[in-house]
């Protein structure tokens, strides 16, 4: 048993010996059946091989034999964080294969949804980063807390808390209920409150900051070459957010920024995302304001498809829909036949991309930073093991 | 009654009792230590804690009691039977062992050695060896990387925390717990020696590296859950877990008390009894610790020895020749203010010493 525990990796010189270990997949912080198959040299990390594949599920065959609609409660299950974004996504992708327009209520539903999503992700991410930072579970209730709320609405609108299953192609399933967008109102208007004192417990903690400024730096050049996105990328400071490049939807209405990180390591990672939900409270605020109070809630060429979906055969094409989802840039490459399922099927996950980025982050510091690390990438494997 | 019995009867008597008193308040201390960590704990993170368990939870560490006994008790195949077997045991003999010195009350000291302090710290260091045989006889990657952890921590932290002792002794030349607390006796029993620059200073970092030596957060590495998953404790099951359980809880119990017997005058206070004293002052010791473990996050390998080898060790060098300094000054208050200026002087030039780890500020640009 020792012999395969410890392997010589100096025999002459001195006698230090590497140490494998297998971190997960069943194991406190590797969110979910991720495995890091780790060698350690005292506690520095020398090698890390990343395994995943344990929740593999199909997604994509699955996808490939069912209609175009069947796949949306799919796409609930990819990042099972923010369902209406991985909703969305798909809704663009069809929309684009199809050439459907979508009512202006719809759309602005649409992208309150996914701004709520933006902010229960994130917040419950920086919850979980900490409790990989050792803190007892204190901040990932204090988020648990809020994201409740936004689950309510959530429950609200859709009927589901976690598996929305609410965009439909051209529009959305059905109108919100009576008084929903006050509740949202509130909720938004309380968000700040929850935001400061959570930064007040966080933010400079001397501790948290010791922790997490540089490490785990990730340079600008080599973000853009392993084609990371979302949040990790533009803490690494470059400027590329799908909401901005693509203006999909109705971006292109709103007034927010973008934040940009200068060192691209932990700190800067998280204090990116806690800037970014505060742009998200500001893109909800103006949404809310000019939403219209009444209108169409889904395209009338997609009016005979409600009652009977599997009639809905898009013209032979191809297409690619993105959002910017709070992970990163989530994408549906879809090619039809013309028949009602789609010939091919292909999801871009921004966990999986932005995972395979962690040995080279990790090499070099300790084991303890390994697992920070991999929380501040933030994956989900549902949607890495699509 | 003295008069019935003979002597010998009357010396195993006192002996039993003693005994009796202390193998009983041990685990009932950490049983509901347990129980007030869950609450406070709770309460900190917007929850109830137990309240299942009769009225408010009370009889919640019975249950977990009755539940770690009937648990199944695995021992790994790869792992050393006889190390495996004996690192709990060895674990809570000196948790137990350590309550004997420590003052209660008036006269509440189970046994009043004249070197009570240096017992109570040899005897509390020799935790790091169960801890070690754990980590070693379970044969388990992350028991051996809890166990490096927790030898390379104790071993440090021992240093500062002995040191920081020494202005004690050295004021009232005794190593007698009990003398230290008659010596905190002026000023209508709130003479404590808290109230003294250095022994403000002394307080805190024994506090801190009493905290580190019950592996509690923010240094609670040798067991961090979300990197080595139990560390040390990870190969253990049922009764064997509930013993180092109990060990850690102890220990947070006899360091806080030794921290206020030290420091906070022990039992002296005005008006209330004595005992009462006591307890208030360690629980709100241990209520500190609980709210260490609500809102800290936890240091790194590498940190939590610069912080002791760089920071605390010279600071407690410099608070034995302030100590001393003070022994030999006359009584005014041109010696507190002298004492205090240079220990202020030290932590602010230390502080700087140390800049590599002081936060950034940092500076984030919006794009368009």
């Amino acid at each position: 048993m020792m012999e395969k525990m410890f392997e010589v990796q100096d025999p002459v010189n001195h006698d230090t010996q590497t140490l494998q270990v297998n971190i997960g997949p069943q194991h406190p912080s590797t969110h979910g059946v991720f495995r890091m198959n780790v060698v350690l040299d005292g506690e520095t990390v020398v090698s890390l091989k990343p395994v995943m594949g344990y929740l593999h599920r199909n997604h994509e065959q699955i996808a490939e034999n069912i209609s175009y609609t069947a796949s949306m409660p799919y796409t609930d299950r990819l990042d099972y964080f923010n369902s209406m974004s991985n909703n969305f996504a798909w809704a663009l992708a069809v929309e684009k294969l199809a050439n459907l327009d979508v009512p202006e209520r719809a759309q602005y539903i649409r992208v309150i949804m996914a701004e709520l999503t933006r902010l229960v992700n994130h917040v419950s991410v920086i919850g979980f980063l900490l409790n990989d930072l050792g803190a007892f579970f204190t901040p990932v209730l204090y988020a648990f807390r809020e994201r409740e709320k936004i689950l309510d609405i959530f429950e609200e609108v859709s009927g589901a808390r976690m598996m929305c299953n609410f965009l439909r192609f051209g529009g959305i399933k059905r109108d919100l209920p009576a008084g929903t967008l006050e509740r949202i109102k509130e909720v938004i208007q309380n968000f700040p409150k929850f935001l400061d004192e959570f930064e007040t417990l966080l933010t400079k903690n001397e501790i948290l900051c010791m922790r997490c400024q540089n490490v785990g730096v990730l340079p600008a050049e080599l973000a853009v070459n392993a084609s990371i996105t979302g949040p990790m990328l533009r803490a690494s400071g470059v400027n590329y957010d799908v909401r901005k490049a693509d203006k999909y939807s109705i971006y292109d209405r709103f007034d927010f920024k973008i934040p940009l990180g200068q060192t691209g390591d932990v700190y800067d990672r998280y204090y990116c995302r806690v800037l970014e939900m505060r742009e998200s409270l500001k893109i909800l605020q103006q949404a809310l304001r000019d939403i219209p109070v009444t209108g169409e809630i889904i395209s009338k060429k997609m009016a005979p498809f409600v009652k009977a979906p599997r009639n809905f055969k898009p013209p032979v094409g191809e297409a690619y829909g993105r959002v910017e989802a709070p992970k990163g840039e989530l994408g549906f490459y879809v090619v039809s036949d013309g028949t009602p399922q789609p010939w091919r099927y292909h999801v871009r996950a921004p966990s999986l991309i932005n995972l395979t980025i962690l040995e080279d982050l990790c090499i070099g510091h300790k084991v303890a930073d390994a697992i920070v690390i991999l929380g501040s990438i933030d994956i989900v494997l549902g949607e890495v093991d699509h | 009654m003295a008069g019935f019995l003979p002597d010998w009867v009357l010396v195993i008597k006192s002996v039993l009792i003693s005994i009796a008193a202390i193998a009983f308040l041990g685990p009932v201390t950490m049983m509901y230590l347990t129980l007030l960590e869950r609450k406070v704990v709770g309460r900190m993170q917007n929850r109830i804690g137990p309240n299942r368990v009769g009225k408010w939870g009370l009889l919640q560490p019975l249950a977990d009691g009755v539940k770690m006994l009937t648990k199944e008790d695995i021992v790994p195949t790869p792992a050393d039977p006889i190390a495996h077997f004996l690192a709990p045991i060895l674990i809570v003999v000196p948790a137990l062992l350590v309550f004997a010195v420590i003052p209660f009350g008036r006269g509440m000291t189970a046994v009043d050695l004249n070197v009570g302090l240096l017992f109570f710290i040899a005897i509390s260091s020799t935790t790091t060896l169960a801890i070690f045989m754990a980590s070693w006889g379970s044969r388990n990657k992350f028991s051996l990387l809890g166990g490096m952890r927790s030898v390379a921590q104790m071993v440090s932290y021992e240093v500062p925390m002995v040191l920081s002792v020494v202005p004690v002794i050295l004021i009232t030349g005794s190593l007698s717990t009990n003398d230290i607390v008659l010596a905190q006796g002026g000023w209508g029993g709130l003479k404590w020696f808290i109230f003294t620059p250095w022994g403000l200073l002394a307080f805190i970092i024994f506090y801190l590296c009493g905290v580190a030596e019950c592996n509690r957060s923010p240094f609670d590495l040798p067991e961090a859950e979300s990197e080595i998953v139990a560390g040390f404790h990870t190969e253990y099951s049922g009764m064997k877990f509930a013993l180092f359980y109990m060990a850690e809880f102890m220990n947070s119990f006899t360091i806080s008390a030794l921290a206020a017997t030290l420091f906070l005058g022990g039992w002296q206070g005005p008006v209330l009894p004595s005992w009462l004293w006591f307890f208030m002052k360690t629980y709100v010791l241990i209520f500190i610790m609980i709210w260490f473990r609500g809102t800290l996050p936890r240091f790194r390998v590498d940190q939590l020895m610069n912080l002791a080898w760089k920071f605390l060790l010279p600071l407690t060098l410099i608070n034995i020749f302030v100590a001393g300094f003070w022994y030999f000054a006359p009584n005014t208050i041109v010696r507190v203010l002298m004492s205090a200026g240079v220990l202020s002087l030290s932590f602010w030039g230390l502080q700087k010493l140390n800049q590599g780890y002081a936060p950034e500020k940092r500076v984030y640009q919006f794009g368009d």
